[in-house]
């Protein structure tokens, strides 16, 4: 019986999706509007994520010790560095790599070249470059290294400045702009999500508006409430679907596209990577989100009808 | 006049003492007592605003009376629950004077509908959705849909469909008010026919013609109240 009825109501439901043609197609296009926004906002997000990483990336703190400190200690404030848990990574530029990278710098100088060889002995002394894992917490390693200062032989101090003093201000601010720009993300996401499954929530109580005097007839003749209901949501289901299909193929084709074509744009960002990469993540959000809105807006629509 | 003794009757339908004052304060129906017998053909009349279609209404548990009860096979219909009004409906077929067809299904699909929900299996809705589409002389026309056909086809879809369940009852809300005198002629005996395969008809109607050459039980309503009820009536206001 419970078989019979459900072959019923869907073959009852997949017909009124191809018979209602206007209905349909107008139901299709409201969510793949709203399946879009939510498929630009994820694009939009890893694209976001993308630019923090990037600058993020950018902001470190360099130490520069003192030129007679023994290499020796270096790899040990080094080590010390290294096992930070806020810390990513120590990167130790050596007082000779310091000279070739200033020679490489200023290979046209020949001024300041010449100046150099003038001093005779390497004036550049030896710097750790150290990378923390978020840009807030280079603050606690700047403290770690204050704290720190004693490890030398001779009683002074090896290390010669830390440039995090220097670039406070720059880093507070990108780290409250990162944080900010995040919250601000979400609520945009939130508020983008929320206006259009309000759209086509509406749009799909219109369609089955329409069908008011059809569902008094199903009634009329016997139908029970799930009797009535089954059908629009099949059809409701199938819409969700094929706008998710859509969708999607549409999303894998454009980025394609923007990327050969346009990928100066994303400043480094490969989007159809970005696609391929996320590909079941996109999938799932597509999908479930269109299925979802379309049988829960069916459903929520007739339901109303059916209580009157 | 009705007593409560007589519920348990050989009646199919009692009305006792039924009242509809709508919220504006209109009184549809007013104290309306009256009992239809299995197999009867009843035909009731009335100007616009008597109470026909609130009195349909009614016995279609489609609306509540505000006071008294209507009896279906010794049932009150206005205490059955929400989930057995479906029930208590697939022994009542209604005919309107709209058709209320269902505009995406084709004639066959219409008809199949009413079986389809009632639970029947499939080779059974084979079986009688044609025989029965033969019966109002639709056959050529089952994959047809209601936009392609013409007034009294689609009056004889409705009535196809209201009978393929072998109801107890047949309810015709005015049938033939959009129908032309040919039209409505072929709908009457199609009614008639119903009725003597042993079928009880309940016609609501404003033609006189219809009700003169029936000869059949009339109940004349009028301001919500019974004034005639004549076993076989002519057309009298």
């Amino acid at each position: 019986m419970f078989l019979i009825n459900a072959k019923r109501i869907f073959r009852s439901g997949v017909q009124n999706f191809f018979r209602n043609g206007f209905v349909t197609l107008s139901s299709i296009l409201i969510m793949t509007v709203t399946l879009f926004i939510i498929g630009a906002i994820i694009f939009l997000g890893g694209f976001f994520n993308y630019t923090l990483d990037k600058i993020k990336d950018k902001v470190d703190v360099n130490v520069y010790f003192v030129t007679t400190a023994p290499e020796a200690d270096i790899l040990i404030v080094q080590k010390s560095l290294e096992g930070l848990p806020e810390v990513d990574s120590v990167v130790y530029v050596s007082r000779d790599q310091a000279l070739a990278d200033f020679k490489e710098k200023h290979s046209g100088d020949t001024l300041t070249l010449q100046a150099l060889t003038e001093i005779g002995d390497n004036p550049l002394g030896a710097s750790l470059n150290i990378k923390a894992k978020d840009p807030s917490q280079y603050e606690g390693i700047a403290e770690f290294l204050k704290g720190n200062n004693l490890l030398s032989k001779n009683g002074a101090s090896i290390i010669d400045k830390v440039n995090y003093y220097q670039n406070k201000v720059t880093i507070d601010r990108l780290t409250s702009i990162i944080k900010s720009a995040n919250v601000l993300g979400l609520w945009l996401i939130a508020i983008f999500v929320f206006i259009s499954i309000l759209i086509t929530l509406n749009t799909i109580r219109l369609t089955i508006f329409m069908a008011k005097d059809e569902i008094s007839v199903m009634r009329l003749v016997g139908a029970s409430g799930r009797y009535v209901k089954g059908p629009f949501i099949v059809s409701g289901f199938l819409c969700g679907v094929i706008s998710a299909l859509i969708i999607f193929v549409f999303l894998g084709i454009s980025t394609y596209w923007l990327n050969h074509s346009y990928s100066t744009y994303f400043s480094g960002f490969d989007v159809f990577a970005y696609y391929i990469k996320n590909i079941f993540y996109i999938f799932f959000a597509i999908f479930g989100l269109g299925i979802v809105l379309g049988t829960l807006a069916s459903y929520l629509a007739v339901h109303r009808y059916l209580r009157e | 006049m009705l007593s409560s003794n007589d519920i348990i009757s050989p009646y199919m339908i009692v009305f006792d003492k039924i009242t509809k004052v709508y919220p504006d304060g209109e009184i549809a129906l007013d104290e309306v007592s009256l009992s239809i017998s299995p197999k009867e053909f009843v035909s009731i009349v009335g100007h616009s605003g008597a109470g026909k279609t609130t009195f349909l209404k009614m016995l279609l548990a489609e609306e509540r009376p505000t006071s008294g009860n209507v009896f279906f096979q010794s049932q009150d219909i206005h205490r059955l629950k929400k989930h057995e009004i479906h029930h208590f409906r697939r022994k009542v077929g209604t005919v309107f004077q709209d058709f209320r067809l269902l505009p995406n299904k084709t004639v066959y699909e219409n008809v199949a509908f009413a079986m389809e929900v009632s639970g029947r299996p499939d080779d059974e809705i084979y079986l009688d959705v044609p025989h029965v589409l033969e019966l109002v002389n639709l056959s050529k026309k089952a994959m047809s849909f209601p936009r392609e056909l013409s007034g009294g086809e689609k009056q004889r879809v409705a009535i196809a469909r209201a009978i393929v369940n072998q109801p107890d009852i047949i309810i015709a809300d005015e049938p033939t008010g959009n129908l032309d005198p040919i039209n409505t002629h072929e709908i009457i005996q199609i009614l008639k026919k119903i009725n003597d395969l042993g079928t009880t008809v309940i016609l609501t109607t404003h033609n006189k013609g219809v009700i003169d050459s029936l000869g059949k039980r009339v109940i004349s309503l009028d301001g919500g109240k019974v004034m005639r009820d004549d076993a076989t009536g002519r057309y009298v206001l």
